[in-house]
């Protein structure tokens, strides 16, 4: 395979994620905020924050509310993770490898992305936000789930799901550290009964809920969240086993030698440490070594399998 | 309310209807199959095929200001319908031409012999602007220079079908007739019970195997890949399109490389992989850095010297481009006589040569009803339509003939024949031509049919995507009929 197709097929799968993971943030931050009471609501600023935009934002724009945070999320084309730039970047990414995609897949991609360019403005207002969230969401899936059905398990396969997954475990982690920073100062006894909200908040993000009571036999918890968002084996979502599925691709790749070593250095991370134990600081600096090396996996990968820059093929 | 065709007008040939209400035979099973609709299931008809594009992705790409537009090409329902009768003697006058014109080219980059047997005038070779001196003497596989060939054919008002051009660089539109029948599948079932037109689909593959024959040393599964300018190529979705078809790489010149001992590779996953065939849809002037444009970014260095050391086949040969010029245009009736001892089974337009006195003086003295053309542009530029012109710009004609007669050509005007076409709820005769594509490798093959384009808009002749134009469904029917 092209290490050029290579690219724009962990690039495509990537930005698709990231669609999906935004509207995710954006569905479920606006349930939160209508579960909380006033005074602690956390606003829509931490939405900011996980996506890793906060500079651009502030360059940009004096407050952090409701309909500047979602105008920049949703759909602003100066920022790249926006939903529709997501969506943009997908579709340039696949049109260049059309040729080697099932022509569903450029056809659902090529909807989706209309779709939520011309539904644009009623994604914005507060009644039709839910229903275009649902459809990213919704499109997302179709393309996974067609991608699933169709594609052989080739080579295209594995970067795509490599890019999936590696998205996947970024975009956990994030929201993670921003919406495990306490909501609620400990002393406060008699916010309790919202505590649990939070979490529940941050499993609904990633459509953990569910799984999270079946697996974990217990009420939400902390350290039971974590423990089952960082260390579960089978949630699709979980960190360690988005790892374990970007090993396993590699696995089957050639040239393997170097990226296998950084995905594998990154699972023991998660698996050795007893996360349920941090406290909230120990905790960030844990999800920033592990952001890190999440980034230079990405760079060994581009490094052995992506095109060279024009110096670097000189050289070679 | 039912479709009215007592009142459709025709103001030429009509592929359908020879007068108001009356269809020629091989369409008759078509206007009773329309008249079976009202106008409103027509309109419905039409959106659902708009939908489909849009859907399908069929785009045509319009660059501007730094971004790629897609644009969908219009398509219209109705389809265009040729007996299978007639289509056999234009396939074989098809087979006939492109065999003869790569004789030509052969020729021309070898003995030169129709040179000196004055069949063919020196000068015209010397002013030919897609000549490639670094060409000369090179024997490509099969000795074949143009493997994929689109020639434009029109219907004039008394029926004939002529050859208004052929393109022999890097025609494009094969995949909207691929596209199409899938379309009108989609939207116009019930006419599949009235005929069953030839299938187009084996297109790809036969392309495939035509590349295949070009493969250096006869490889069992050589590798063959689409070299394309990119995305911001108008015929992008082509090049993706046949290479996704073809099941092989589409590349671009950033993906290749030519090694020191003048073989080809592009970058993989795997490391560099060799490549034995390219089909380029890149012009001649931005193939190769080192040998053509020094500035072009979407070629790669060194094709060049491995085509000429037959380590890599290039598809259409370099230099093939040399006998798509309006004015060996002119000479192909002759060309054909000349290499195969025929006569032309499909009649060139009349065109008259300003290079030779006696035509000249007639050309000048009939600009008023002649359209001239320079030899080596297209897309319509540089041209005079002698009955709409004005005096003035006759006379600046004139002159530039005068100054350089080799480079003009002159046409009486065609009648172009038209095809029903739906506007808005009502069906009204619009203007179309009509490109098969012909495959030479050991064998030569001609699409059934090919992409007939239809001018959009009413008394238009333009039937260019970037113009108003669009496209049709043709469909080869046997009817019995002889």
């Amino acid at each position: 395979m092209l290490s050029r197709v290579a690219e724009n097929l962990y690039w495509m799968s990537r930005y698709v994620e990231r669609a999906e993971n935004t509207a995710r943030l954006i569905s479920v931050n606006s349930n939160l905020l209508l579960d909380l009471p006033g005074g602690i609501a956390p606003g829509w600023a931490p939405l900011v924050d996980i996506m890793g935009v906060r500079g651009d934002f502030d360059s940009r724009f004096k407050e952090t509310d409701e309909r500047r945070v979602l105008m920049f999320l949703i759909a602003d084309l100066n920022n790249a993770g926006s939903i529709l730039s997501s969506l943009h970047y997908a579709r340039e990414n696949c049109r260049t490898v059309r040729d080697i995609m099932p022509r569903e897949i450029w056809e659902e991609l090529t909807e989706l992305y209309l779709y939520a360019r011309e539904n644009i403005n009623t994604g914005l207002t507060k009644r039709g936000r839910f229903a275009f969230l649902k459809r990213i969401i919704y499109g997302s899936e179709l393309f996974i789930g067609m991608l699933a059905s169709v594609q052989s398990r080739d080579e295209a396969y594995d970067f795509i799901r490599i890019g999936r997954n590696l998205e996947r475990a970024d975009m956990t982690t994030r929201i993670i550290d921003v919406r495990s920073d306490d909501l609620l100062p400990d002393d406060v006894s008699d916010l309790r009964p919202f505590d649990t909200i939070q979490w529940v908040s941050v499993l609904r993000s990633l459509s953990a809920y569910q799984m999270y009571r079946r697996h974990m036999q217990t009420r939400v918890r902390r350290d039971a969240v974590l423990r089952f968002l960082f260390k579960d084996k089978q949630f699709p979502r979980a960190v360690r086993h988005c790892l374990n599925m970007i090993e396993g691709c590699l696995e089957e790749l050639k040239n393997n030698e170097q990226p296998l070593k950084r995905v594998r250095t990154l699972v023991r991370k998660v698996e050795r440490r007893n996360v349920e134990t941090l406290d909230q600081a120990a905790l960030h600096g844990y999800i920033d070594d592990l952001q890190l090396n999440i980034t230079s996996l990405h760079s060994t990968l581009a490094e052995t399998y992506f095109p060279k820059s024009v110096q670097q093929q000189e050289v070679q | 309310m039912p479709i009215e065709f007592k009142t459709y007008e025709i103001p030429t040939y009509d592929e359908v209807m020879s007068r108001a209400n009356r269809a020629r035979n091989h369409a008759i099973p078509l206007l009773r199959t329309l008249r079976e609709f009202d106008d409103e299931e027509l309109e419905t008809r039409q959106s659902a095929a708009d939908m489909a594009i849009k859907e399908m992705g069929i785009t045509f790409t319009v660059y501007t200001e730094g971004t790629a537009i897609d644009r969908a090409w219009p398509f219209d329902i109705v389809p265009r319908i040729i007996p299978k009768s007639e289509w056999d003697v234009v396939e074989a006058g098809l087979k006939q031409r492109v065999q003869a014109l790569n004789l030509f080219i052969d020729d021309l980059y070898h003995g030169q012999k129709i040179i000196t047997d004055g069949v063919f005038p020196r000068e015209v070779l010397a002013k030919s602007k897609n000549f490639r001196p670094q060409c000369v003497g090179i024997d490509p596989p099969l000795g074949i220079w143009a493997h994929i060939c689109g020639s434009d054919l029109v219907r004039d008002s008394d029926g004939t079908i002529y050859v208004l051009e052929d393109n022999l660089r890097v025609p494009s539109g094969v995949s909207y007739m691929l596209e199409n029948r899938l379309i009108t599948k989609r939207v116009f079932p019930e006419l599949f019970n009235e005929y069953s037109p030839l299938p187009v689909d084996g297109y790809p593959s036969q392309l495939f195997d035509t590349l295949c024959d070009l493969a250096p040393k006869r490889k069992s599964s050589p590798e063959v890949a689409v070299l394309t300018p990119g995305i911001y190529n108008s015929a992008y979705f082509e090049h993706a399109y046949l290479a996704q078809q073809m099941g092989c790489e589409l590349v671009e010149g950033r993906d290749l490389f030519v090694d020191k001992k003048d073989f080809v590779y592009m970058h993989t996953i795997a490391g560099p992989r060799r490549v034995d065939v390219i089909y380029r849809r890149i012009d001649d002037e931005f193939m190769d850095p080192e040998v053509f444009n020094k500035e072009s970014i979407l070629g790669v260095p060194g094709l060049m010297r491995a085509w000429k050391a037959g380590n890599v086949a290039l598809a259409n040969a370099p230099g093939a481009g040399v006998a798509d010029d309006k004015v060996v245009y002119a000479f192909v009736p002759e060309i054909i006589r000349y290499y195969l001892d025929q006569e032309a089974l499909i009649p060139n337009v009349q065109t008259y040569r300003c290079m030779f006195e006696e035509e000249r003086r007639y050309v000048l003295e009939h600009l008023h009803e002649l359209v001239v053309k320079p030899a080596n542009e297209s897309g319509g530029y540089g041209m005079l339509m002698g009955p709409s012109a004005t005096k003035a710009e006759r006379e600046t004609f004139a002159k530039l003939i005068e100054q350089d007669p080799r480079n003009y050509i002159a046409q009486p005007m065609v009648g172009i024949s038209t095809v029903p076409t739906v506007v808005g709820r009502n069906l009204e005769a619009r203007h179309v031509d009509l490109r098969p594509f012909i495959l030479s490798g050991s064998s030569i093959q001609v699409t059934a049919g090919g992409l007939t384009r239809v001018a959009l808009r009413k008394g238009s002749l333009v039937v260019n995507s970037s113009q108003g134009g669009g496209s049709k469904d043709t469909w080869i029917v046997d009817t019995g009929v002889q």
